[in-house]
């Protein structure tokens, strides 16, 4: 029993949809460390960005994530509004709102399903994701899109939200909410659901502070931050909504967020769509003047970041962005250490990750010990790469 | 001859999992109608069959030969179990004193097989689903065992399963009384385990074990390791009627109680998520163990 083994979970591994590489170090049943490889997935979405004009860069950064395709191109126009100080007209703000929170729905109802199936549970995963289609396309009325919904525009939206659209995004909303009660009760007085996912994964409020946990985990165990309450952007401050707080920080909290948040999603669209002035819904801007923004977003998964540097040109000098999975999912090295392997597992998976928005690169030099290759020396080496293969197809 | 006939065909080997295989559609169908899926076609588990005995049987480095010794042994079993199950349904005589211990000893075998496969494949997955393979053995062999003596005791001692078939078309079936009626749930949730569905299916747990203990099975070993799967499904629900609801056997009655008690394993298997297996343990001998007690002693008071 006292003997290490390690069990991988990843690069690709039924768990996950996307490959990451967890290693588990196990006694008996017992996870006494865990290993977070990041790196499989890295495309250099920074660089590219500051080698693509303003416009694109917003399809770009939409490409970093499927499931949030949003929040990253949301983050990106706050930040270059925020160099600028522009003025957005307020139906685009509102309509900006409406997507961010129907995304909002579409993502936890995603998570519930893939949490149920973590846990051995394939019906909820089948219906949520049931659930999940109408508000998806309810994306493909409004936007043209299942996904990558191209909407945020630098100063505006690039589609309006058509009159005729507003009753059929209504109703979706009245069928939605039976569903979520329906989840709600299922999982909520569930005893079996109950007696796998309560006190499991704990991460306290501490914790979860020292680890800056961001979003539904951090929520989960006590600490009271949002980002859409903290710091307005869209038509949040317009609108009424409750941030949903809970304490003991398990992975029964984390659902039971999830689960509330869904419900004031549903309360801040329906607000917006009976708000939503008349009008303009672009501003058109033409140039970014130098200086530097910044954008936060709450995405579904918690805070999204993005510093934008501006020299004046058309392309931006600096892009730095920060997915909130980056946050959450070191937050596994304390809530996962110490449990079975079955619970582990449901952890690992329990704050929503998203490895794409996650990935970062950075090569060592072990010799030199520290020597850093940076940016500049990957494309370096990737064009030297692409010139050797070129020969060798010349040859 | 003869006896080689109905352990290869009737009511053995080929007649079993071709019903088992059946029947594992309908899991397969209920499920996905359930789910909101359409599901398979019915032919669908025997081209999965077909389909594993033309691939290459991958042998991992440093696997003992009981890796492939494993599933026969399983098969094997499985089918001797499902022919003394199926002569003794056909004619009640044809049984012999004690088929129904030898029948719960074959019942072990596959999981047995099982820890054996996964235990000599060098697999750390596979090892940790035999490990929790064993405790799953552990757990639900209790209340299971206590549960069938509660049923010898009722049917005046027999450990023959012809009379006690004898006993319930005279007295009634055994889920009838109270007794009964708590020991058929306590073997139930056994079954339950036996076939490894969920919540009880810890050893292979597809999202922690990667299928576990059938991690390093490929082609002819895994379709044996499927069709000892498929033979249990087919053979354990027959099991359960013969135990509690033996009254009326005619084809007719015993295809619609057989088809009542698969579709409550799926329903089972659908509505619970996967329990952990220190939570399948305490699940077995606290409620399960204390309600299989409580069948055998109500037993002997005769109710």
């Amino acid at each position: 029993m006292s003997k290490k083994v390690i069990i991988p979970i990843g690069p690709y591994h039924p768990l996950q949809e996307e490959p990451e590489f967890f290693r588990l170090f196990v006694e008996g049943e017992k996870v006494v460390d865990i290993d977070i490889v990041l790196g499989y997935m890295h495309r250099g979405i920074e660089e590219l960005a500051e080698h693509k004009h303003y416009d694109q860069v917003a399809f770009l950064v939409e490409r970093i994530c499927g499931i949030c395709s949003n929040s990253h191109p949301f983050a990106y126009v706050n930040a270059v509004e925020n160099i600028g100080k522009m003025e957005v007209p307020e139906r685009a703000l509102y309509i900006r709102t409406i997507i961010a929170e129907l995304e909002r729905l579409h993502s936890h109802l995603l998570w519930l399903g893939l949490a149920g199936h973590f846990i051995g549970y394939n019906t909820v995963w089948m219906w949520s994701w049931r659930y999940r289609e109408p508000v998806l396309d309810c994306f493909e009325m409004i936007t043209g899109n299942r996904q990558h919904y191209g909407m945020m525009k630098i100063g505006g939206v690039r589609r309006d939200i058509k009159d005729e659209d507003v009753p059929v995004l209504k109703k979706t909303l009245d069928e939605l909410v039976p569903a979520l009660d329906m989840f709600k009760g299922a999982v909520m007085d569930d005893p079996v659901i109950q007696a796998r996912l309560k006190g499991v994964g704990v991460l306290t409020r501490k914790q979860a502070i020292e680890w800056c946990a961001v979003g539904p985990t951090a929520r989960a165990s006590g600490v009271d931050i949002d980002i859409r309450r903290d710091d307005p952007y869209g038509a949040y401050d317009k609108v009424d909504w409750n941030v949903i707080v809970e304490k003991d920080g398990d992975i029964f909290s984390k659902t039971v967020v999830r689960i509330l948040e869904m419900y004031e999603s549903v309360g801040i669209i329906r607000q917006c769509l009976d708000r939503m002035p008349k009008g303009e819904i672009d501003a058109n801007v033409k140039d970014i003047p130098p200086g530097e923004g910044i954008g936060r977003v709450e995405a579904p998964r918690g805070e999204c970041f993005h510093y934008v540097k501006s020299d004046g040109t058309n392309r931006p000098l600096r892009h730095k962005i920060r997915a909130p999975s980056y946050m959450n999912v070191a937050t596994n090295k304390v809530a996962a250490v110490g449990q079975t392997i079955s619970d582990t597992t449901i952890t690992l998976a329990a704050v929503d990750p998203c490895y794409c928005c996650t990935e970062r690169v950075m090569v060592v030099d072990k010799k030199t010990n520290g020597k850093i290759m940076d940016g500049l020396d990957l494309v370096r080496l990737s064009q030297e790469k692409t010139e050797k293969i070129k020969k060798a197809l010349k040859q | 001859m003869k006896l080689l006939l109905s352990y290869l065909i009737f009511p053995g080997f080929l007649f079993s999992a071709c019903i088992g295989l059946f029947a594992g559609w309908v899991d397969r169908k209920v499920t996905a109608r359930i789910q909101y899926r359409v599901g398979p076609p019915w032919y669908q588990n025997f081209m999965d069959i077909v389909k594993l005995l033309h691939k290459e049987i991958i042998i991992p480095e440093g696997a003992r030969l009981t890796f492939l010794f494993a599933p026969f042994l399983g098969l094997l079993s499985v089918v001797l179990m499902s022919t003394i199950l199926g002569r003794s349904l056909n004619i009640y005589a044809s049984g012999f004193s004690g088929d129904l211990i030898v029948i719960v000893y074959l019942l072990v075998m596959p999981a047995i097989a099982m820890i054996i496969g996964a235990s000599s494949s060098e697999n750390p997955l596979a090892s940790i689903g035999a490990s929790r393979e064993i405790k799953a053995v552990l757990a639900y062999e209790l209340p299971f065992i206590l549960s069938i003596i509660a049923i010898i005791v009722k049917s005046g001692g027999s450990i023959r399963i012809g009379s006690i078939l004898n006993h319930q078309a005279f007295a009634g079936s055994n889920i009838a009384s109270f007794s009964g009626a708590l020991a058929f749930i306590v073997v139930l949730f056994s079954i339950q385990a036996k076939l490894c569905f969920v919540p009880f299916d810890a050893s292979e747990a597809e999202q922690e074990l990667m299928a576990g203990t059938l991690i390093e099975y490929s082609g002819l070993p895994l379709a044996m390791f499927k069709l000892t799967k498929a033979i249990l499904l087919y053979a354990l629900p027959v099991f359960l009627i013969v135990l509690f609801m033996g009254k009326d056997i005619s084809p007719i009655f015993l295809i619609g109680k057989y088809i009542l008690i698969l579709v409550s394993i799926i329903l089972i298997k659908n509505t619970n998520p996967r329990l952990r297996i220190d939570q399948t343990l305490r699940f077995f001998w606290g409620p399960m163990a204390v309600l299989a007690v409580l069948a055998l002693g109500l037993t002997l008071f005769g109710l």
